[in-house]
């Protein structure tokens, strides 16, 4: 009993320390990504001792000492308490969401078997669902605690979008489900373990492909980011939800906002690109096809697994700073148009042929 | 661990009830259906745990909320209330209370005891469990829902059409 | 048993970690309050009373619709589970349920209430 309950802390404080970080090393991420874009030099300022740790030292400590000693201006007129509780709800249920993922295999020490997994239950997938759908919570409760009308206009935007997105999400994971067959985060990733003809690894993206493109859209979507940032239009309602906001309560929409990005990418790791499955590496260590063999330790493997996980989700997270800094700004007529008349009926349209392929090898 | 969390949820559940702005109550309601969603997870009830938050909390309190915010239904002046208003609720709801102190009262005794383990068969409140009930024996059901939500669409869409002028 | 543990322990911390960081933004901030600071952010305008005002029915239609999809996406992941058990029956049964809501759809798309202008 005691045992589960300190494992499963130091499970959720691996997992919280890393969503934190990767959040923030995604702040730096970019800044420098849009510089490159923009063909500017981006931050280059924080240092210590003249130290500039390649830019990281500037979002992993400058950044949340300045936002956590800058005032938190409450205005006049705003509803005080939902004020606050806004961007704690929307930060909550963010990185809770993002420890329902695994991070790694089963790791043995001595005869105890630790699931790599900071919530680890056996509908993990519905899970997951539940709590990015309370994220509409944080922007709605933004929007219209601060009693502003760029805010309110912004609240009801994002939450608008979030539920129209939040459709074709759901039915692209239906697909993934029923392909695999397991509401499990972990067996869906064991399933996704052997290789095709020894070569190709069986990742969801090969039965998935559409799934997977409407996942990504969708989940890009739910993040509120470019090209569908509309909630927070900074060319037409200033910063839309979190306008009012300052120190670090605006710090924390903004890490929601990198929290939904990592959290997007790991289910998209999980779900089309093997989790921390690596390719060629059984559990006694990496099989070959042309038949080389290097064996290694169980703790190893497992590490290599961990590293694998990160090195995607960090990869997708990456792909999301560049879609963000490439495509503009969709008008909202356009954003429901492609949310509700292409996104759902493909969704729909994805999930029959599914079922029928699926009949078909069974036979 | 039940009292833990039955003690915020009555709270929460009474914040629904009294607190004057209708958003906070609306919220209120949001974190007393989460709570009940905890209940039901530790009761091994884990799908319905899921789907509570999905459904409940995630889209239906979401056009609750709407509701309230696009009539901006801010600070509801409180209607005087009719005579005999008053009693004629406290009656019912006197009357409802015994009725539901009647039934606890009969079901209790046939109910386990505090730290009594009910047997559950493994399988109880799984996926699968539910499925196979909800796909072949209530199939019927299930396809008269569809019709049902239909409703609901076309309903939806009459409220809310424009007026021709 | 363990499952409940670690989602209970997760929402513990991550809970103690959101009011952490409220709170300590409260503590270190400095708080000097001017009118001007007080005011909400309108671009510059003074701002023109409460923003609390009415909103188009669209979004309120969006939401009622999302609702009814939202639930049908629920029937799906059961469904998707026993998929394999169900076989034919299930994938007739779950058509059944998919037209009927497709003609849903296909009802609001007509009647315009996905347009936006």
């Amino acid at each position: 009993m005691l045992t589960v309950v300190v494992v499963s802390v130091i499970k959720a404080l691996i997992v919280i320390g890393m969503v934190l970080n990767l959040a923030g090393i995604l702040g730096w991420v970019e800044r420098k990504g849009s510089a490159l874009i923009q063909d500017r030099i981006g931050a280059n300022r924080a240092a210590i001792f003249g130290f500039a740790g390649a830019g990281l030292v500037n979002t992993l400590l400058a950044d949340p000492i300045k936002f956590l000693t800058k005032e938190d201006v409450i205005p006049r007129g705003v509803d005080r308490l939902l004020h606050t509780l806004a961007p704690c709800v929307a930060l909550f249920p963010a990185i809770v969401a993002f420890a329902a993922v695994p991070f790694g295999d089963r790791l043995r020490i001595g005869d105890m078997v630790v699931n790599l997994q900071a919530v680890e239950i056996d509908v993990g997938v519905l899970f997951l669902l539940a709590m990015t759908s309370l994220g509409v919570y944080g922007v709605v409760l933004g929007g219209w605690a601060s009693n502003n009308r760029l805010s309110l206009l912004g609240g009801i935007r994002g939450s608008a979008q979030m539920i129209s997105y939040e459709l074709a999400m759901g039915l692209a994971v239906v697909a993934v489900v029923l392909t695999y067959g397991s509401l499990d985060f972990q067996e869906i990733v064991r399933r996704q373990g052997h290789m095709i003809g020894g070569w190709i690894p069986a990742w969801g993206i090969l039965y998935q492909p559409l799934a997977f493109l409407l996942l990504l859209i969708a989940g890009i979507a739910e993040t509120k980011r470019a090209p569908f940032d509309l909630p927070e239009g900074e060319s037409e309602i200033v910063s839309g939800y979190f306008t009012e906001y300052s120190g670090i309560k605006y710090l924390m929409f903004f890490m929601t906002d990198f929290v939904e990005i990592a959290v997007v990418s790991a289910v998209v790791t999980t779900f089309f690109f093997g989790g921390w499955q690596v390719p060629f590496l059984a559990s006694e260590g990496f099989v070959f096809p042309w038949g080389w063999s290097v064996p290694l330790p169980h703790v190893v493997v497992v590490l290599l697994q961990v590293a694998a996980y990160m090195v995607k989700v960090f990869i997708f997270c990456c792909l999301q700073v560049l879609v963000r800094w490439t495509m503009p700004r969709l008008r909202y007529d356009q954003l429901m148009w492609f949310g509700w008349k292409v996104m759902l009926p493909l969704g729909l349209a994805n999930l029959v042929v599914t079922a029928l392929v699926l009949l078909w090898i069974q036979g | 661990m039940f009292f833990l969390l039955s003690v915020p949820l009555v709270l929460f559940s009474l914040g629904v009830v009294l607190a004057r702005s209708p958003v906070r109550s609306a919220l209120s309601l949001v974190v007393a259906l989460f709570l009940l969603a905890v209940m039901f997870f530790l009761l091994d009830a884990r799908m319905i745990a899921a789907l509570q938050v999905i459904v409940y909390a995630g889209a239906i309190m979401v056009l609750f909320l709407f509701v309230i915010m696009l009539l901006n239904l801010q600070h509801e002046p409180v209607e005087t209330a009719r005579p005999g208003q008053r009693t004629i609720a406290g009656a019912f709801a006197v009357v409802f209370a015994l009725v539901l102190g009647a039934v606890a009262l009969r079901g209790l005794p046939t109910m386990p005891g505090p730290g009594v383990e009910v047997a559950v068969t493994p399988s109880f409140g799984s996926v699968e469990s539910l499925a196979e009930r909800l796909f072949t024996r209530h199939a019927l059901a299930f396809e008269v829902t569809s019709v049902l939500l239909l409703g609901a669409i076309v309903g939806a869409v009459v409220l809310a059409r424009k007026i021709p002028r | 048993m363990e499952q409940s543990i670690s989602v209970l322990v997760t929402f513990l911390l991550v809970g103690t970690l959101v009011a952490i960081m409220v709170s300590i933004g409260w503590l270190l901030g400095p708080r000097t309050e001017t009118p001007a600071k007080g005011e909400a952010f309108e671009c510059g305008n003074p701002p023109s009373g409460s923003a609390w005002g009415r909103f188009p029915v669209k979004f309120y239609m969006t939401a009622i619709i999302f609702i009814i999809f939202d639930v049908e996406v629920v029937f799906l992941y059961p469904w998707a589970v026993l998929f394999d058990r169900l076989g034919w029956f299930g994938f007739v049964e779950m058509l059944i349920f998919l037209t009927v809501l497709g003609v849903g759809l296909l009802y609001v798309w007509q009647k315009g209430a996905l347009e936006w202008d």
